[in-house]
Protein backbone atom coordinates (compact mmCIF):
# COMPACT_ATOMS: atom_id res chain seq x y z
CA UNK A 1 0.00 0.00 0.00
CA UNK A 2 2.72 2.22 1.17
CA UNK A 3 4.54 1.85 -2.03
CA UNK A 4 1.61 2.35 -4.67
CA UNK A 5 0.85 5.51 -2.47
CA UNK A 6 4.89 6.38 -2.95
CA UNK A 7 4.96 5.32 -6.76
CA UNK A 8 1.81 7.17 -7.36
CA UNK A 9 3.62 10.52 -6.11
CA UNK A 10 7.05 9.74 -8.00
CA UNK A 11 4.89 9.60 -10.65
CA UNK A 12 3.06 12.82 -10.37
CA UNK A 13 6.74 14.56 -9.51
CA UNK A 14 8.18 12.80 -12.73
CA UNK A 15 4.84 14.31 -15.21
CA UNK A 16 5.71 18.03 -13.60
CA UNK A 17 9.02 17.70 -14.32
CA UNK A 18 8.39 16.59 -17.71
CA UNK A 19 6.05 19.64 -17.96
CA UNK A 20 8.36 21.66 -17.35
CA UNK A 21 11.16 20.24 -19.68
CA UNK A 22 8.05 20.68 -22.54
CA UNK A 23 7.82 24.22 -21.33
CA UNK A 24 11.21 25.55 -21.60
CA UNK A 25 11.41 23.97 -24.85
CA UNK A 26 8.12 25.15 -26.32
CA UNK A 27 7.21 28.18 -24.47
CA UNK A 28 8.46 31.97 -26.41
CA UNK A 29 10.54 34.06 -24.46
CA UNK A 30 12.51 33.94 -21.32
CA UNK A 31 10.12 34.58 -18.66
CA UNK A 32 7.56 32.12 -19.43
CA UNK A 33 10.48 29.55 -19.57
CA UNK A 34 11.51 30.73 -16.10
CA UNK A 35 8.07 30.13 -14.99
CA UNK A 36 8.07 26.97 -15.91
CA UNK A 37 11.52 25.95 -14.89
CA UNK A 38 11.00 27.19 -11.45
CA UNK A 39 7.18 26.48 -10.53
CA UNK A 40 6.89 23.10 -12.47
CA UNK A 41 10.33 21.51 -11.71
CA UNK A 42 9.90 22.80 -7.62
CA UNK A 43 6.63 20.81 -7.67
CA UNK A 44 7.51 17.90 -9.39
CA UNK A 45 10.83 18.10 -7.00
CA UNK A 46 8.39 17.97 -4.37
CA UNK A 47 6.37 15.24 -4.72
CA UNK A 48 9.11 13.30 -5.61
CA UNK A 49 10.81 13.70 -2.13
CA UNK A 50 7.20 12.78 -0.39
CA UNK A 51 6.87 9.84 -2.85
CA UNK A 52 11.06 8.78 -1.45
CA UNK A 53 10.37 10.10 2.17
CA UNK A 54 6.79 7.34 2.24
CA UNK A 55 8.87 4.90 0.91
CA UNK A 56 11.77 5.22 3.34
CA UNK A 57 10.02 5.17 6.40
CA UNK A 58 12.55 6.48 8.82
CA UNK A 59 11.64 9.88 10.48
CA UNK A 60 15.68 11.41 9.54
CA UNK A 61 15.40 10.49 6.08
CA UNK A 62 11.87 12.45 5.67
CA UNK A 63 13.47 15.29 7.59
CA UNK A 64 16.29 15.63 5.42
CA UNK A 65 14.81 15.29 2.21
CA UNK A 66 12.02 17.73 3.57
CA UNK A 67 15.19 20.31 4.16
CA UNK A 68 16.82 19.84 0.73
CA UNK A 69 13.27 20.49 -0.85
CA UNK A 70 13.22 23.73 1.40
CA UNK A 71 16.81 24.50 0.09
CA UNK A 72 16.29 23.71 -4.00
CA UNK A 73 12.93 26.06 -3.39
CA UNK A 74 14.88 29.21 -2.07
CA UNK A 75 17.84 28.70 -4.53
CA UNK A 76 15.98 28.20 -7.50
CA UNK A 77 13.42 31.20 -6.69
CA UNK A 78 16.88 33.16 -6.23
CA UNK A 79 18.28 32.13 -9.27
CA UNK A 80 15.25 33.09 -11.76
CA UNK A 81 14.90 36.15 -9.38
CA UNK A 82 18.62 37.14 -10.71
CA UNK A 83 18.01 35.45 -14.16
CA UNK A 84 14.98 37.78 -14.90
CA UNK A 85 16.02 41.06 -13.51
CA UNK A 86 19.68 40.82 -15.03
CA UNK A 87 17.12 40.00 -18.64
CA UNK A 88 14.75 43.21 -17.70
CA UNK A 89 18.25 45.20 -17.30
CA UNK A 90 19.59 43.90 -20.56
CA UNK A 91 16.68 44.50 -22.32
CA UNK A 92 16.00 48.36 -20.95
CA UNK A 93 19.63 49.27 -21.17
CA UNK A 94 20.62 48.84 -24.15
CA UNK B 1 31.66 -10.34 -15.42
CA UNK B 2 28.95 -8.03 -14.75
CA UNK B 3 26.92 -6.45 -17.62
CA UNK B 4 27.09 -3.43 -15.49
CA UNK B 5 30.80 -3.13 -15.16
CA UNK B 6 31.15 -3.88 -19.09
CA UNK B 7 28.35 -1.33 -19.75
CA UNK B 8 30.27 1.63 -17.99
CA UNK B 9 33.57 0.54 -18.82
CA UNK B 10 32.53 1.02 -22.12
CA UNK B 11 31.06 4.15 -21.88
CA UNK B 12 34.11 5.53 -19.97
CA UNK B 13 35.92 4.18 -23.03
CA UNK B 14 33.70 6.38 -25.01
CA UNK B 15 33.96 9.70 -23.04
CA UNK B 16 37.38 9.43 -22.98
CA UNK B 17 38.31 9.26 -26.43
CA UNK B 18 35.80 12.35 -27.18
CA UNK B 19 37.55 14.13 -24.44
CA UNK B 20 40.93 13.30 -26.26
CA UNK B 21 39.35 14.40 -29.75
CA UNK B 22 38.52 17.96 -28.31
CA UNK B 23 41.30 18.17 -26.32
CA UNK B 24 43.51 17.82 -29.52
CA UNK B 25 41.32 19.70 -32.10
CA UNK B 26 39.93 22.62 -30.34
CA UNK B 27 41.28 25.94 -30.80
CA UNK B 28 39.54 27.65 -28.30
CA UNK B 29 41.94 27.25 -25.14
CA UNK B 30 39.01 27.09 -22.69
CA UNK B 31 36.94 24.44 -24.59
CA UNK B 32 40.39 22.57 -24.60
CA UNK B 33 39.93 22.91 -21.02
CA UNK B 34 36.76 21.20 -20.92
CA UNK B 35 38.23 18.64 -23.25
CA UNK B 36 40.53 17.66 -20.84
CA UNK B 37 38.31 17.72 -17.74
CA UNK B 38 35.90 15.41 -19.93
CA UNK B 39 38.92 12.87 -20.29
CA UNK B 40 39.44 12.93 -16.85
CA UNK B 41 35.30 12.62 -16.51
CA UNK B 42 35.51 9.25 -18.29
CA UNK B 43 39.13 7.57 -16.81
CA UNK B 44 36.99 7.94 -13.56
CA UNK B 45 33.94 6.13 -14.85
CA UNK B 46 36.82 3.35 -16.07
CA UNK B 47 38.06 3.34 -12.42
CA UNK B 48 34.66 3.08 -10.67
CA UNK B 49 33.31 0.46 -13.32
CA UNK B 50 36.58 -1.52 -12.44
CA UNK B 51 35.59 -1.25 -8.46
CA UNK B 52 31.76 -2.24 -8.79
CA UNK B 53 31.41 -5.74 -7.72
CA UNK B 54 27.72 -6.54 -7.50
CA UNK B 55 24.54 -5.32 -5.71
CA UNK B 56 25.67 -7.48 -2.77
CA UNK B 57 28.95 -6.77 -2.34
CA UNK B 58 30.76 -3.90 -1.04
CA UNK B 59 32.75 -2.21 -3.95
CA UNK B 60 36.35 -2.02 -4.33
CA UNK B 61 37.41 1.52 -1.89
CA UNK B 62 40.82 1.51 -3.43
CA UNK B 63 39.68 3.15 -7.22
CA UNK B 64 37.18 5.10 -4.93
CA UNK B 65 40.08 7.06 -3.05
CA UNK B 66 42.10 7.13 -6.66
CA UNK B 67 39.13 8.83 -7.86
CA UNK B 68 38.53 11.04 -5.46
CA UNK B 69 42.09 12.22 -5.48
CA UNK B 70 41.95 12.95 -8.93
CA UNK B 71 38.97 14.78 -8.81
CA UNK B 72 40.45 17.20 -6.37
CA UNK B 73 43.64 17.04 -8.53
CA UNK B 74 41.80 18.11 -11.59
CA UNK B 75 39.76 20.75 -10.37
CA UNK B 76 43.51 22.33 -9.55
CA UNK B 77 44.87 21.84 -12.40
CA UNK B 78 41.44 23.17 -13.96
CA UNK B 79 42.23 26.47 -11.66
CA UNK B 80 45.70 26.71 -12.56
CA UNK B 81 45.03 26.52 -16.41
CA UNK B 82 42.29 29.16 -15.90
CA UNK B 83 44.82 31.57 -14.52
CA UNK B 84 47.23 31.13 -17.39
CA UNK B 85 44.58 31.74 -19.71
CA UNK B 86 43.51 35.15 -18.20
CA UNK B 87 47.02 35.83 -17.73
CA UNK B 88 47.49 34.97 -21.84
CA UNK B 89 44.92 36.94 -23.09
CA UNK B 90 45.99 40.27 -20.87
CA UNK B 91 49.39 39.83 -22.49
CA UNK B 92 47.86 39.47 -25.98
CA UNK B 93 45.94 42.30 -25.58
CA UNK B 94 48.53 44.22 -24.50
CA UNK B 95 50.47 44.09 -28.06
CA UNK C 1 15.35 -5.27 -7.93
CA UNK C 2 14.27 -6.11 -11.49
CA UNK C 3 17.08 -6.26 -13.49
CA UNK C 4 15.79 -5.33 -16.53
CA UNK C 5 14.72 -1.93 -15.20
CA UNK C 6 18.26 -1.49 -13.90
CA UNK C 7 19.67 -2.10 -17.27
CA UNK C 8 16.99 0.14 -18.80
CA UNK C 9 18.01 2.74 -16.30
CA UNK C 10 21.75 2.26 -17.09
CA UNK C 11 21.57 2.96 -20.80
CA UNK C 12 19.36 6.38 -20.39
CA UNK C 13 21.86 7.28 -17.96
CA UNK C 14 24.90 6.69 -20.01
CA UNK C 15 23.31 7.61 -23.59
CA UNK C 16 22.46 11.21 -21.36
CA UNK C 17 26.19 10.94 -20.29
CA UNK C 18 27.74 10.46 -23.51
CA UNK C 19 25.31 12.34 -25.20
CA UNK C 20 25.91 15.45 -23.02
CA UNK C 21 29.94 15.14 -23.32
CA UNK C 22 29.46 15.75 -27.18
CA UNK C 23 26.94 17.84 -26.84
CA UNK C 24 29.71 20.39 -24.52
CA UNK C 25 32.65 19.77 -26.76
CA UNK C 26 30.39 19.90 -30.08
CA UNK C 27 29.08 23.48 -29.49
CA UNK C 28 30.57 26.75 -31.08
CA UNK C 29 29.60 28.31 -28.30
CA UNK C 30 31.71 28.20 -25.02
CA UNK C 31 29.33 29.45 -22.78
CA UNK C 32 26.95 26.77 -23.59
CA UNK C 33 29.45 24.34 -23.55
CA UNK C 34 30.51 25.18 -19.81
CA UNK C 35 26.82 25.05 -19.01
CA UNK C 36 26.52 21.40 -20.72
CA UNK C 37 29.57 20.39 -19.11
CA UNK C 38 27.80 21.34 -15.39
CA UNK C 39 25.23 19.09 -16.24
CA UNK C 40 27.42 16.17 -17.68
CA UNK C 41 28.99 16.21 -13.75
CA UNK C 42 26.01 16.37 -12.28
CA UNK C 43 24.71 13.03 -14.06
CA UNK C 44 28.25 11.77 -13.48
CA UNK C 45 27.21 12.08 -9.71
CA UNK C 46 23.74 10.34 -10.56
CA UNK C 47 26.36 7.64 -12.07
CA UNK C 48 28.66 7.30 -9.17
CA UNK C 49 25.52 6.97 -6.74
CA UNK C 50 24.33 4.00 -9.14
CA UNK C 51 27.96 2.43 -9.00
CA UNK C 52 27.79 2.19 -5.12
CA UNK C 53 30.21 4.97 -4.66
CA UNK C 54 28.84 8.22 -2.41
CA UNK C 55 31.71 9.34 -1.30
CA UNK C 56 32.49 9.99 -5.20
CA UNK C 57 29.04 11.21 -6.22
CA UNK C 58 29.44 13.83 -3.00
CA UNK C 59 32.81 14.69 -4.60
CA UNK C 60 32.15 14.85 -7.74
CA UNK C 61 28.76 17.07 -7.46
CA UNK C 62 30.97 19.30 -5.11
CA UNK C 63 33.51 20.10 -6.92
CA UNK C 64 33.31 18.76 -10.59
CA UNK C 65 30.29 20.24 -11.48
CA UNK C 66 29.80 22.80 -8.34
CA UNK C 67 33.42 24.01 -8.54
CA UNK C 68 34.41 23.56 -11.71
CA UNK C 69 31.90 25.02 -13.58
CA UNK C 70 32.29 28.30 -11.27
CA UNK C 71 35.54 28.75 -12.16
CA UNK C 72 35.20 27.87 -15.95
CA UNK C 73 31.59 29.93 -15.95
CA UNK C 74 33.96 32.78 -14.37
CA UNK C 75 36.47 32.19 -16.87
CA UNK C 76 34.14 32.47 -19.08
CA UNK C 77 32.20 35.68 -18.54
CA UNK C 78 35.91 37.48 -18.62
CA UNK C 79 36.61 36.78 -22.13
CA UNK C 80 35.79 39.22 -24.29
CA UNK C 81 32.91 39.17 -26.81
CA UNK C 82 32.41 39.33 -29.64
CA UNK C 83 34.92 37.39 -30.65
CA UNK C 84 36.32 38.31 -34.47
CA UNK C 85 36.32 35.78 -37.13
CA UNK C 86 39.50 34.02 -37.56
CA UNK C 87 40.67 34.85 -34.41
CA UNK C 88 42.35 32.33 -32.26
CA UNK C 89 39.41 31.63 -30.63
CA UNK C 90 37.45 29.67 -32.88
CA UNK C 91 36.45 27.00 -32.64
CA UNK C 92 37.44 23.81 -34.34
CA UNK C 93 33.58 23.99 -36.81
CA UNK C 94 33.84 27.25 -38.27
CA UNK C 95 34.59 27.64 -41.64
CA UNK C 96 38.36 28.86 -41.04
CA UNK C 97 39.41 25.68 -39.07
CA UNK C 98 42.74 26.02 -37.51
CA UNK C 99 43.76 22.42 -39.03
CA UNK C 100 42.82 20.85 -41.95
CA UNK C 101 40.26 17.60 -42.45
CA UNK C 102 43.32 14.88 -42.99
CA UNK C 103 44.74 16.31 -39.38
CA UNK C 104 41.08 15.81 -37.89
CA UNK C 105 40.30 12.79 -39.63
CA UNK C 106 43.22 11.51 -38.12
CA UNK C 107 42.74 12.75 -34.68
CA UNK C 108 39.65 11.33 -34.56
CA UNK C 109 40.96 7.78 -35.55
CA UNK C 110 43.94 7.69 -33.30
CA UNK C 111 41.02 8.26 -29.94
CA UNK C 112 38.45 6.11 -31.39
CA UNK C 113 42.06 3.10 -31.51
CA UNK C 114 43.35 4.04 -28.44
CA UNK C 115 39.68 3.74 -26.69
CA UNK C 116 38.90 0.27 -28.65
CA UNK C 117 42.19 -0.71 -27.53
CA UNK C 118 41.65 0.41 -23.70
CA UNK C 119 37.92 -1.35 -24.57
CA UNK C 120 39.51 -4.80 -25.51
CA UNK C 121 41.97 -4.59 -22.61
CA UNK C 122 39.15 -4.12 -19.88
CA UNK C 123 36.79 -6.88 -21.48
CA UNK C 124 40.26 -9.07 -21.61
CA UNK C 125 40.53 -8.29 -17.69
CA UNK C 126 37.05 -8.68 -16.93
CA UNK C 127 36.41 -12.00 -17.95
CA UNK C 128 39.06 -13.38 -16.25
CA UNK C 129 38.94 -14.12 -12.18
CA UNK C 130 38.94 -11.23 -10.33
CA UNK C 131 41.48 -10.30 -7.71
CA UNK C 132 39.61 -9.35 -4.44
CA UNK C 133 42.94 -9.17 -2.83
CA UNK C 134 42.98 -5.76 -1.43
CA UNK C 135 39.45 -5.55 -0.09
CA UNK C 136 39.81 -8.40 1.39
CA UNK C 137 43.15 -6.88 3.28
CA UNK C 138 41.02 -3.21 3.52
CA UNK C 139 38.21 -5.50 5.34
CA UNK C 140 40.51 -7.07 7.62
CA UNK C 141 42.62 -3.98 8.84
CA UNK C 142 39.65 -1.74 8.97
CA UNK C 143 39.15 -2.25 12.82
CA UNK C 144 42.69 -1.12 13.38
CA UNK C 145 42.37 1.70 11.18
CA UNK C 146 40.61 4.15 13.52
CA UNK C 147 37.64 5.07 10.84
CA UNK C 148 34.39 2.80 9.74
CA UNK C 149 34.31 4.20 6.30
CA UNK C 150 36.61 2.09 4.30
CA UNK C 151 37.29 5.28 1.69
CA UNK C 152 38.42 7.41 4.33
CA UNK C 153 40.36 4.21 5.68
CA UNK C 154 42.37 4.35 2.41
CA UNK C 155 42.51 7.59 2.14
CA UNK C 156 43.83 8.55 5.09
CA UNK C 157 45.38 5.97 6.63
CA UNK C 158 46.53 3.13 4.24
CA UNK C 159 47.52 5.66 1.50
CA UNK C 160 48.08 8.47 3.57
CA UNK C 161 51.34 9.16 1.73
CA UNK C 162 49.34 10.04 -1.76
CA UNK C 163 46.79 12.43 0.18
CA UNK C 164 49.25 14.41 1.80
CA UNK C 165 50.83 14.80 -2.06
CA UNK C 166 47.54 15.41 -3.38
CA UNK C 167 47.12 18.42 -0.58
CA UNK C 168 50.90 19.44 -1.95
CA UNK C 169 49.65 19.47 -5.64
CA UNK C 170 46.54 21.70 -4.41
CA UNK C 171 48.95 23.83 -2.26
CA UNK C 172 51.45 24.16 -5.88
CA UNK C 173 48.41 25.32 -7.69
CA UNK C 174 47.19 27.59 -5.69
CA UNK C 175 51.07 28.97 -5.32
CA UNK C 176 51.14 29.09 -9.49
CA UNK C 177 47.69 31.11 -9.46
CA UNK C 178 49.37 33.57 -6.71
CA UNK C 179 52.40 34.22 -9.48
CA UNK C 180 49.86 35.05 -12.85
CA UNK C 181 48.31 38.04 -10.91
CA UNK C 182 45.90 39.53 -9.01
CA UNK C 183 42.71 38.32 -8.16
CA UNK C 184 39.75 39.27 -10.13
CA UNK C 185 37.75 42.41 -9.01
CA UNK C 186 34.88 41.86 -7.13
CA UNK C 187 31.04 41.80 -7.82
CA UNK C 188 28.71 44.50 -6.82
CA UNK C 189 26.76 43.95 -4.01
CA UNK C 190 23.61 42.12 -4.15
CA UNK C 191 19.88 43.22 -3.88
CA UNK C 192 17.59 42.25 -1.00
CA UNK C 193 16.68 38.59 -2.03
CA UNK C 194 19.95 37.27 -3.16
CA UNK C 195 21.41 38.91 -0.08
CA UNK C 196 18.58 37.07 2.25
CA UNK C 197 19.58 33.96 0.69
CA UNK C 198 23.49 34.31 1.65
CA UNK C 199 22.47 35.08 5.00
CA UNK C 200 20.95 31.94 6.02
CA UNK C 201 22.36 29.60 3.02
CA UNK C 202 26.39 30.58 4.63
CA UNK C 203 25.89 29.62 7.68
CA UNK C 204 23.78 26.21 6.65
CA UNK C 205 27.00 25.76 4.60
CA UNK C 206 29.13 25.99 7.21
CA UNK C 207 27.45 23.73 9.51
CA UNK C 208 26.88 21.20 6.58
CA UNK C 209 30.94 21.10 6.16
CA UNK C 210 31.49 20.00 10.16
CA UNK C 211 28.98 17.81 9.58
CA UNK C 212 30.44 15.85 6.33
CA UNK C 213 33.67 16.38 8.45
CA UNK C 214 32.40 14.55 11.48
CA UNK C 215 30.79 11.80 9.77
CA UNK C 216 32.94 10.55 7.60
CA UNK C 217 34.62 8.93 9.49
CA UNK C 218 31.38 6.15 9.46
CA UNK C 219 29.49 7.26 6.61
CA UNK C 220 30.27 8.86 2.91
CA UNK C 221 32.11 12.42 3.61
CA UNK C 222 35.49 13.49 4.58
CA UNK C 223 37.58 16.23 4.46
CA UNK C 224 37.49 17.01 0.64
CA UNK C 225 33.38 17.36 0.49
CA UNK C 226 33.64 18.96 3.56
CA UNK C 227 36.44 21.62 2.37
CA UNK C 228 34.45 21.94 -0.80
CA UNK C 229 31.21 22.82 0.80
CA UNK C 230 33.03 25.55 2.83
CA UNK C 231 34.94 26.86 -0.68
CA UNK C 232 31.35 26.98 -1.98
CA UNK C 233 29.88 29.44 1.33
CA UNK C 234 32.96 31.85 0.26
CA UNK C 235 32.15 31.49 -3.39
CA UNK C 236 28.52 32.45 -2.57
CA UNK C 237 29.71 35.41 -0.45
CA UNK C 238 31.92 36.49 -3.56
CA UNK C 239 28.67 36.67 -5.25
CA UNK C 240 26.92 38.78 -3.31
CA UNK C 241 29.45 41.11 -3.71
CA UNK C 242 30.80 41.19 0.13
CA UNK C 243 34.22 42.19 1.06
CA UNK C 244 34.64 39.32 3.51
CA UNK C 245 34.29 36.32 1.99
CA UNK C 246 36.01 34.12 5.46
CA UNK C 247 39.45 34.30 4.35
CA UNK C 248 41.77 35.71 6.63
CA UNK C 249 44.42 38.07 5.64
CA UNK C 250 48.10 38.48 5.44
CA UNK C 251 50.62 36.46 7.51
CA UNK C 252 47.09 33.96 8.89
CA UNK C 253 45.83 33.43 5.03
CA UNK C 254 49.47 31.84 4.86
CA UNK C 255 49.00 29.56 7.60
CA UNK C 256 45.41 28.45 6.72
CA UNK C 257 46.86 27.54 2.93
CA UNK C 258 49.71 25.34 4.02
CA UNK C 259 47.94 23.53 7.50
CA UNK C 260 47.29 20.67 5.54
CA UNK C 261 49.92 19.84 4.21
CA UNK C 262 51.48 21.14 6.79
CA UNK C 263 49.88 19.28 9.84
CA UNK C 264 50.28 16.27 8.30
CA UNK C 265 53.31 16.02 7.89
CA UNK C 266 53.87 17.26 11.88
CA UNK C 267 51.96 13.87 12.46
CA UNK C 268 54.29 11.86 10.18
CA UNK C 269 56.98 13.36 11.37
CA UNK C 270 56.22 12.92 15.00
CA UNK C 271 55.66 9.49 14.70
CA UNK C 272 59.12 9.14 12.70
CA UNK C 273 60.47 10.41 16.37
CA UNK C 274 58.55 8.02 17.96
CA UNK C 275 60.07 5.18 16.49
CA UNK C 276 57.38 4.43 13.63
CA UNK C 277 57.37 4.44 10.31
CA UNK C 278 56.16 7.56 8.70
CA UNK C 279 52.55 7.65 9.08
CA UNK C 280 51.98 4.46 10.38
CA UNK C 281 49.46 5.71 13.38
CA UNK C 282 49.23 3.44 16.53
CA UNK C 283 45.61 2.05 16.93
CA UNK C 284 44.82 3.38 19.56
CA UNK C 285 45.33 6.97 18.51
CA UNK C 286 44.58 6.54 14.91
CA UNK C 287 41.16 7.86 14.52
CA UNK C 288 41.92 11.31 16.66
CA UNK C 289 44.83 11.80 14.14
CA UNK C 290 42.69 11.25 11.74
CA UNK C 291 40.28 13.99 12.53
CA UNK C 292 43.38 16.04 13.25
CA UNK C 293 44.71 16.12 9.59
CA UNK C 294 41.54 16.01 8.09
CA UNK C 295 40.34 19.29 10.05
CA UNK C 296 43.10 21.30 8.66
CA UNK C 297 42.90 19.75 5.36
CA UNK C 298 39.20 20.60 4.89
CA UNK C 299 40.18 24.11 5.94
CA UNK C 300 43.40 24.24 3.43
CA UNK C 301 40.83 22.99 0.60
CA UNK C 302 38.57 25.26 1.57
CA UNK C 303 40.82 28.13 1.07
CA UNK C 304 42.55 26.63 -1.78
CA UNK C 305 39.62 26.65 -3.77
CA UNK C 306 38.55 29.59 -3.09
CA UNK C 307 41.37 31.20 -3.90
CA UNK C 308 41.43 29.52 -7.09
CA UNK C 309 37.64 31.06 -7.93
CA UNK C 310 39.28 34.52 -7.01
CA UNK C 311 41.80 33.80 -9.95
CA UNK C 312 44.73 35.24 -8.22
CA UNK C 313 46.26 37.15 -5.16
CA UNK C 314 43.95 38.81 -2.91
CA UNK C 315 44.69 42.52 -1.53
CA UNK C 316 45.42 43.02 1.62
CA UNK C 317 42.83 45.22 2.54
CA UNK C 318 39.07 44.39 3.11
CA UNK C 319 39.67 40.86 3.51
CA UNK C 320 40.52 40.84 7.26
CA UNK C 321 38.15 39.63 9.25
CA UNK C 322 38.77 35.58 10.66
CA UNK C 323 36.76 33.21 10.10
CA UNK C 324 34.51 33.27 13.39
CA UNK C 325 34.38 36.69 13.36
CA UNK C 326 32.92 36.63 9.97
CA UNK C 327 30.20 33.80 11.08
CA UNK C 328 29.33 35.90 13.82
CA UNK C 329 28.52 39.12 12.34
CA UNK C 330 26.36 37.33 9.21
CA UNK C 331 22.82 36.77 10.67
CA UNK C 332 22.35 40.54 11.58
CA UNK C 333 18.61 41.75 10.15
Amino acid sequence: MINTLSSILILAGVFFYLAGSIGLLRLPDLYSRLHALTKADNLGLGLLMAGLALHSQDLFVMLKLLLIWLAVLAASATSAHLIARQARRQETGS
Amino acid sequence: MLTTQILYALAGCVIMALGLRGALLHASLLQRIVAINVMGAGVFMLLIAVAYRGPGLPPDPVPHALVLTGIVVAVSATALALALVRRLHAEQDDD
Amino acid sequence: MNTMSLLVFDGLLLLSIVGLAWASLATTDIRRGVILFIAFGLLLAVAWGRLLAPDVALAEAAIGAGLSGALLLAAVHRQPRPLPPGSANDSMNRGTAAVSMAVRWAVTLLSAALAGTLAWALLHAFSSTPHDMLPRAISGNLAASGVSNPVTAVLLNFRAYDTLLELAVLLTAVLGIFSLGQATPGYRPAGPIFDGLVRWLVPVLILMAGYLLWVGAHAPGGAFQAGATLAAAGVVLRLAGRSRIGLPDGFMLRIVMAAGVGVFLLVGLSLLLLGRPFLAYPPAWAGALILLIETAAMLSIAATLLLAFLGGQPESTGVKAAANRQREELPRC
